[in-house]
């Protein structure tokens, strides 16, 4: 008797669980998904009912609109495509550089380095904006690129984790018998070494990219030139009074943003996954 | 011997690669990291302000801390910046931590986890600044989605504006906080879960023990590393956020959703650009980051590795004592 009340019990709370799960996904998608239908809806069609299911045709309406003022797409578009590509490969590589370093050589000040590359693991920007922006403006690198591609070259977070990627799956026996065929240092990382942690900088990679391509902070601090302006920052405009009762315009502008971090995030999601779940665990 | 100081020769040799490549971090790291936070410190106890304008050292060294640290505003949004943390991460961390318990318990298992995990990780990743939009849209006055829904559903008669009202835009900025994150914190929990040793679990299903006294009794005790890790990084984030609270609604109403970092910025960056203020604004909210830190790896440090390291040191000199014979 009390097995088949436990089976019952069990199955209500199985029941449970799913429909906690489905309501979690809807409050996930819910956002979105008002954001793409309303995107192609007419700002009055809008106003009378703020959520439709029915696609309408005016996505191209809202997209001449949004072209006739200040806010450019495509421009911080390519801006922060070039930012966020930049950064990326510079972090991945001198990260993987870095952290080659550590694990192949043995130098007098290893540890300390180590030790401090930990301490600062979790530094947020904010600590050091101020002396930044005053930096930057005086070697005259505000409004410019590199102000926020070259501070890349140093990632802490990075190089820990090609470090802990490194230790159990660098066979240091293939970079001695190289040693011994004549290879150079050098040429040993980029030839060899670099091939070998691919997995491991291919997740890198994916994080660095988001976080730079969703940045917000520094790139506001920095560029006061309107043509510079990344992605985040022009979304930033619409919330401005010229778009006030523009709707439809507005969730374009937001679709349109978030587009590329659709697809890559659709089409790289389990690795995305798999990597939150690999950083996790830093020991 | 001989083969011993022919291998210390070669590592001599190859010692200089390491430094050779550890080099343009550490030249960058310097430049673009170290350089600037103690550019930041400095201008801390000076009069900087303005573009052009010339910058001496205060009188008064800390000037400008007595000045940030009695300014209602600031104490105003350090406040805000506290509370919003907490209303966000308690329901964050309690969600996380039961669908933790639900993806990795091993009697009932839930199908489509895959699916769920890439559903409640997707906030994560989108832009911030473009998720502050479109929450602003979808809770808009009058009309807004979620207005509709409200009404329709009759939980509420009439349309609700969420961003006159200091404690509803308060949650609505924490809800979106949690919002961005339960996800990857499940994430995180479970991978730790899943580095747990089955031998443990399956001693436990030997000795009978239920599934609360699994979870409690041993995945809530392996977990401690991976909570505390969790913790910091959330408090640091949370400490630190900037992107939701400044676009959602400006800061507002009336402050009630500005946070440390928006002081900071619009101290800085607009009006009269005080930048000596906003330096000493960050340099207090980083000792209160690192204190926080601190005090969290102190709380949760290892008590029952420390006991045992004891013990071990002990066991040897008792060992050294009795004599060498073993």
């Amino acid at each position: 008797m009390s097995k088949v009340s436990s089976r019952g019990g069990s199955f209500a709370f199985k029941i449970f669980q799913y429909f906690v799960c489905i309501l979690l996904t809807v409050m996930s998608l819910f956002p979105f998904v008002v954001m793409i239908v309303n995107a192609t809806r007419s700002s009055s069609q809008i106003q009378q009912h703020s959520i439709s299911l029915i696609p309408s045709h005016y996505l191209f309406s809202n997209l001449e609109f949004l072209k006739t003022k200040t806010f450019h797409p495509l421009i911080s578009f390519r801006n922060s495509a070039i930012i966020s590509v930049s950064a990326t490969a510079l972090a991945v590589y001198f990260s993987t550089l870095t952290a080659y370093s550590i694990v192949a050589y043995d130098w007098k000040v290893k540890k300390a380095f180590f030790t401090v590359i930990m301490a600062v693991l979790m530094l947020p920007a904010t600590v050091y904006s101020i002396g930044f922006y005053q930096f930057m403006y005086k070697i005259g690198l505000n409004n410019n690129f590199a102000a926020l591609i070259l501070p890349s070259i140093a990632a802490p977070a990075t190089v820990f984790f090609m470090r802990q990627y490194m230790i159990p799956s660098l066979p240091m026996e293939i970079v001695q018998s190289a040693r011994i065929d004549g290879a150079g240092e050098f040429r040993i990382f980029n030839q060899i070494v670099l091939p070998l942690c691919k997995p491991a900088m291919a997740t890198q990679a994916i994080f660095i990219f988001v976080s730079q391509w969703n940045n917000l902070f520094m790139p506001m601090i920095l560029l006061s030139d309107k043509e510079k302006w990344t992605m985040p920052m022009m979304v930033s405009q619409l919330s401005g009074d010229a778009y006030k009762t523009e709707y439809g315009a507005v969730y374009l502008g937001l679709l349109l943003t978030v587009l590329p971090i659709f697809v890559v995030y659709f089409l790289l999601s389990k690795y995305i996954i798999a990597g939150v779940a690999l950083g996790g665990v830093k020991e | 011997m001989v083969n011993k100081s022919q291998r210390h020769l070669k590592e001599m040799s190859y010692a200089k690669y390491g430094y050779l490549f550890a080099l343009p971090f550490i030249i960058a790291f310097l430049l673009f990291t170290l350089y600037p936070t103690i550019y930041t410190i400095v201008l801390a106890f000076t009069d900087a302000h303005g573009v052009g304008n010339e910058t001496k050292f205060l009188e008064e060294p800390f000037g400008n801390f007595t000045k940030i640290l009695h300014n209602q505003t600031f104490i105003t949004c350090v406040k805000n910046t506290v509370v919003i943390w907490i209303l966000n991460f308690i329901p964050q961390i309690t969600l996380a931590m039961v669908l933790t318990a639900w993806f990795t318990a091993r009697r009932v298992t839930i199908k489509g986890q895959g699916f769920f995990k890439v559903m409640f990780y997707m906030p994560n990743i989108i832009t911030a600044a473009t998720v502050a939009l479109l929450f602003n849209a979808l809770f808009q006055y009058p009309k807004s989605p979620v207005n509709e829904i409200l009404v329709a559903l009759h939980l509420r008669s009439s349309y609700y504006n969420f961003f006159i009202n200091k404690t509803a835009s308060r949650l609505l900025v924490a809800f979106i906080q949690f919002w961005i994150w339960y996800g990857n914190t499940m994430i995180v929990l479970i991978s730790g879960v899943l580095g747990i040793s089955p031998d443990i679990y399956e001693a436990a299903d030997i000795d009978g023990a239920s599934g609360r006294q699994i979870f409690f009794r041993i995945t809530l005790p392996n977990l401690k590393t991976v909570l505390l890790y969790t913790l910091v990084t959330s408090l640091i984030g949370g400490l630190n956020v900037f992107d939701i609270p400044k676009l959602l609604n400006k800061g507002g109403p009336d402050m009630a959703t500005s946070t440390a970092s928006v002081f900071i910025y619009d101290k800085a960056f607009t009006g009269k650009q005080l930048y000596a203020q906003a330096a000493a604004a960050s340099i207090f909210m980083f000792i209160v980051i690192a204190l926080c830190s601190a005090l969290l790896f102190y709380i949760m440090r290892d008590k029952d590795a420390i006991e045992l390291e004891k013990l071990k040191k002990q066991a040897r000199k008792e060992k050294l004592k009795g004599g060498g014979f073993s």
